[in-house]
């Protein structure tokens, strides 16, 4: 295991804002779309981040034109050429699965105020 | 041309190649010495064996001690033969001389060779991946059997190679066809796409494709 760490280090980015789950982001994602590449904004709050290393992933969910929409990107991508921080949510557990029963209203969660 | 290495099998991880994802199996191969060069006319047939670990000299036997001495290496926990076209293919490989995984090169095809995780004495279900009886419907204590292993009468026998429970894992195996992702020479570890048989930490010997 250790020697994994080791050789994942590498692989791993250093210039990485903090963030974890309840924060709202927006990921700026570059796809590839009939030849082009653009960048696709992601905006959303953070429901869970998952596994370590190199291999860590976290899951974004925004509600569009009402349907909730989750979608899941590798920490260390090379696709993600940007994650902005918008705000810090107050939350008090790590896997925000609760908020897929949610709409409106209830699917708020608490701001921390800025440091 | 044939060329094959020794290694231990530390895991699975994720390797960004192009942007792309891929899963990987990180193995530590070698460095392996030849110790022993087989050729027709002194074994009738050509190989070369080769060694990976070295091992201190207390643990080994006096016949294996001798075998080292032969040719000049200091002793190794396992050898692997691997086998040669003909008498020319051993000409590329001296006694003694080292293989590192600078051998194998990003984009190569290998099959890796290993002892597969031992899950004991396993029913039908596991080791054949056969479906079980139903869950209701009247099933009594039968869930997990095989059912019918046959006919009555005729044959009056059960067909050997019938598939039944039995020993599950710990047996050699070899997956062929995987592809070489990267080579870390500094550290001697190869990344081979996709899985690789046994545990980690287990031995496994990576051939090259012919």
């Amino acid at each position: 295991m250790e020697r994994i760490r080791q050789i994942e280090a590498e692989q791993i980015k250093e210039n990485l804002p903090r963030f974890g789950s309840g924060d709202t982001l927006e990921v700026h994602a570059r796809v590839v779309e009939g030849g082009r590449e653009r960048i696709q904004k992601f905006k959303g709050t953070v429901i869970k981040r998952q596994g370590e290393g190199a291999r860590e992933t976290f899951t974004i969910r925004k509600t569009s034109f009402g349907v909730g929409v989750e979608r899941c990107f590798p920490v260390n991508s090379d696709k993600i050429s940007e994650i902005s921080v918008l705000g810090r949510g107050k939350v008090r557990r790590s896997k925000l699965y609760y908020l897929r029963e949610r709409t409106g209203k209830q699917a708020r969660i608490k701001q921390k105020r800025e440091v | 041309m044939a060329k094959g290495i020794i290694g231990k099998k530390l895991g699975m991880s994720q390797i960004y190649v192009n942007e792309q994802m891929i899963p990987v199996t990180l193995i530590e191969a070698g460095p392996c010495v030849v110790t022993q060069v087989k050729t027709d006319v002194t074994d009738g047939y050509s190989a070369v064996q080769i060694g990976y670990d070295e091992l201190p000299e207390r643990k080994i036997n006096k016949p294996m001690k001798g075998h080292f001495e032969k040719s000049g290496v200091t002793p190794r926990r396992h050898l692997v033969e691997l086998r040669l076209q003909d008498d020319e293919a051993t000409a590329s490989f001296e006694l003694g001389s080292e293989i590192t995984v600078e051998a194998f090169q990003a984009g190569e095809t290998v099959s890796v060779t290993g002892t597969s995780k031992g899950r004991g004495f396993s029913g039908v279900m596991k080791r054949h991946n056969f479906h079980g009886l139903g869950a209701s419907h009247g099933t009594h204590r039968a869930h997990r059997k095989p059912g019918s292993i046959g006919a009555s009468a005729t044959p009056s026998r059960v067909f050997p190679g019938k598939k039944m429970a039995g020993q599950y894992g710990n047996e050699r195996s070899t997956t062929v066809g995987l592809q070489v992702v990267r080579v870390d020479a500094e550290r001697n570890v190869l990344a081979i796409k996709g899985a690789v048989p046994g545990s980690s930490g287990g031995v496994v010997f990576i051939k090259a494709a012919e």
